[in-house]
């Protein structure tokens, strides 16, 4: 008898601990903000952008969120969002989602016309405060360009920015012919990049050339 | 090295000097033997009492679980034996009814049986009339000279023929006789057989009734033996335990292994329901949670079904309920559960739209697509998913048997096992006595190691005192004796 009492109080402990506030309150929804840039000769790149763009709908969960913007000679502005998406969380209307998504990404990377400058600091405090408003558990921030800033001379970016807990990653950092002069350039601007945005307070900074071995942007290390 | 050139007395004779400490040292513990001595003993016994008064506690407390355990198993053991013994009775029951209140008409039918076969019997024993009396005349007749006369000659041939007429008359007669108690006989087979039908119905009757009865002999005899709270009784019920543990847990897995596959089949569109973004804990969705939650209500149904149905009796109050509302409860929780059991199997053909639908997704971002995969190949997997679907609630139901077994069994055997576990504690904790113990005495013997030379010199002196005292006590008594002499 006794047994039995306590199977059912066991029993009873649970239900009640799961109705009372057992429900993990935080996020685990991934929020990812990609910068594709178009400057330059980096805009022979752009077919690969597609490619990135598709690896994250095909891994991205229903409740994620995904948006996709263009590096122009001024980014912080909404306007160089080309598609956004928060997928549903009904697997179904989620596939859906990304289908038109990519669609539409697809369309605004096939003419692309190339901007006068790269405004790489605009960008991550835009994509910053959009992956700010998300509430996402994990936020990211992909920046696809050769890394290579180049502002007009009215354009002011040299102060400190905030990118607290988001994780930015670097792909496809292509090397300029002057990196070919001297490598140092090329090591020295990742450097610099990576002192910038962990100045900044970002979770993480990480460099992935490879477009074969995309599953490291969402692995932590 | 300098800290122990510190130590020494003559830093240039290390030797002279360790001696010299050596010498101190054994000094200093001779000194100070009676008082060490004492604490080890009293160290020894502080450990090594408390140590075995544990134990003896222990073991006392083994032998009143083992006891307690031993009132459970029997009690538990009497009920089950009392139960079957019930069953055995219901069934004679039932073949004394079935079989017994037919046997009126039975006896009634064989008497009738019995009755026709006699008068048949009897039938068949009537004798063919004799030959009649005038054979003797026609002897007589037949022993006449005929001498040649025509008269007699024809009147002779005249009584052959009529004597012949009568000959074939009679012999018809008789074979006709013959022919009739023959039929009678044959129409005996069917009464033969039926006679011979019923007696072995009879007999079977009885060889079951028999069969039965020893049976019930067998769990008598158990049954006086669980009364009687015989060690042999106990044995058997505790090998029993063990055995029904092991049983009901490997079906318990296997059954657990359904459930596993179970949850599989419906975690992924129960996402399509609760959302797949929602999390318990960091790893655990909701949508896995509410699969969890359908297996464990098809499950509870299932144990109700059971226990409705007075398989199983984890819930007495189910089982003492009247048969109407018992009835009710029959239905409604097979009712449910085969609603749960459609539901899933929907579910199962919802994964398989949605893995497709994922898959189509993926192949259309992917750089090269797929080969497509159609037809009866692909459509099996979906059918053998809602199959699945649809009997895995239904099989699980039957979990609640071995469950039953799972949660009698596991008291005697948790019980057993607590029992050995408290009695290897004791064990333990005697042992460490006896160390405690043994270990002071063999304190106390490396102690009189370490200043073995004074206690050398110690057993010199008192013996050479000894050898002193013997002359001198001699001497005083010598003047006593010759004193008492005189």
């Amino acid at each position: 008898m006794i047994h039995r009492v306590l199977l059912a109080t066991l029993a009873l402990a649970g239900l009640a601990l799961g109705a009372t506030g057992c429900v993990d309150p935080r996020s685990h929804a991934n929020a990812v903000y990609m910068m594709v840039d178009d400057s330059g000769t980096y805009v022979h790149e752009v077919g690969k952008a597609k490619l990135i763009v598709n690896y994250l709908l095909g891994t991205l969960q229903p409740g994620d969120t995904l948006a996709v913007a263009k590096l122009r000679s001024r980014s912080f502005t909404e306007k160089d969002i080309i598609a956004k998406a928060t997928f549903d969380v009904r697997p179904s209307e989620a596939n859906s989602q990304k289908r038109a998504f990519r669609d539409k990404v697809a369309a605004s990377l096939s003419n692309v016309s190339g901007s006068a400058y790269t405004d790489i600091t605009g960008g991550l405090i835009q994509g910053a405060e959009f992956l700010n408003e998300t509430g996402a558990g994990t936020k990211t921030i992909i920046i696809f360009s050769d890394m290579q800033e180049d502002l007009d001379k009215v354009t002011v970016r040299n102060f400190p920015i905030k990118l607290n807990n988001i994780r930015v990653i670097a792909v496809n950092v292509t090397k300029l012919n002057t990196d070919n002069i001297d490598p140092r350039r090329y090591l020295g601007r990742l450097e610099a990049w990576q002192k910038r945005v962990e100045a900044a307070g970002a979770s993480q900074w990480k460099v992935i050339n490879n477009i074969e071995r995309l599953d490291g942007i969402f692995a932590n290390s | 090295m300098m800290e122990l050139r510190n130590w020494m007395i003559w830093p240039d004779d290390p030797l002279l000097s360790g001696l010299v400490l050596i010498a101190i040292a054994m000094l200093a513990l001779y000194a100070a033997r009676m008082p060490m001595h004492g604490l080890i003993r009293s160290a020894g016994l502080a450990l090594s009492g408390p140590l075995r008064l544990g134990a003896r506690w222990l073991f006392g407390v083994a032998l009143d679980m083992k006891m307690r355990n031993k009132a459970v198993l029997l009690a538990q053991g009497r009920r089950e034996a009392g139960q079957r013994i019930e069953r055995e009775f219901e069934r004679i029951g039932m073949l004394v009814t079935r079989d017994l209140q037919g046997y009126p008409t039975l006896q009634r039918r064989l008497l009738e049986e019995i009755t026709r076969v006699e008068e048949d019997y009897k039938k068949c024993g009537e004798v063919p009339p004799p030959p009649p009396d005038w054979i003797d005349a026609v002897a007589a007749v037949a022993k006449i000279k005929t001498g040649g006369g025509e008269v007699v000659q024809k009147i002779l041939e005249d009584i052959r023929t009529s004597i012949a007429g009568i000959h074939d008359k009679a012999l018809a007669e008789y074979r006709r006789a013959y022919q009739a108690r023959h039929s009678i006989l044959e129409g005996f087979m069917p009464h033969w057989r039926s006679l011979d039908k019923m007696m072995k119905q009879v007999e079977k009757s009885m060889a079951g009734l028999q069969a039965s009865a020893s049976t019930v002999d067998a769990h008598m005899d158990a049954y006086k033996e669980i009364a009687a709270a015989s060690d042999k009784a106990e044995s058997v019920l505790t090998h029993s335990a063990f055995t029904q543990f092991v049983s009901a847990f490997l079906v318990m897995a296997v059954a657990l292994g359904g459930a596993f596959v179970n949850f599989k089949l419906i975690a992924l569109p129960m996402s399509e329901m609760v959302g797949a973004s929602d999390y318990l804990t960091s790893s655990l969705r909701t949508s896995e949670v509410a699969a969890l939650v359908i297996i464990l209500v098809e499950a509870s149904m299932g144990l109700f079904l059971m226990e409705s149905l007075r398989i199983t009796h984890l819930f007495p109050r189910i089982a003492n309920l009247e048969d109407r509302m018992r009835r009710r409860m029959v239905w409604i929780s097979l009712a449910l559960l085969v609603t749960l059991g459609c539901v899933e199997a929907a579910l199962a053909l919802m994964r398989d739209t949605l893995i497709a639908d994922k898959q189509a997704l993926l192949q259309s971002l992917a750089t090269v697509p797929a080969a497509a995969n159609e037809g009866l190949l692909g459509r099996i997997p979906t059918a053998g998913q809602m199959i699945l679907g649809f009997i895995l609630p239904l099989a699980l139901a039957f979990v609640a048997v071995p469950l039953e077994s799972f949660i009698h069994s596991a008291r005697a055997v948790g019980g057993a096992l607590l029992v050995n576990l408290v009695r290897s504690a004791a064990f333990l904790l005697r042992l460490l006595g006896n160390i405690a113990r043994q270990g002071s005495r063999a304190l106390l013997h490396a102690y009189d190691v370490l200043i073995v030379l004074p206690l050398l010199a110690e057993r010199v002196l008192r013996s050479a005192r000894g050898r002193e005292s013997v002359p001198a006590q001699r001497a005083v008594d010598a003047p006593e004796k010759i004193a008492t002499t005189f």
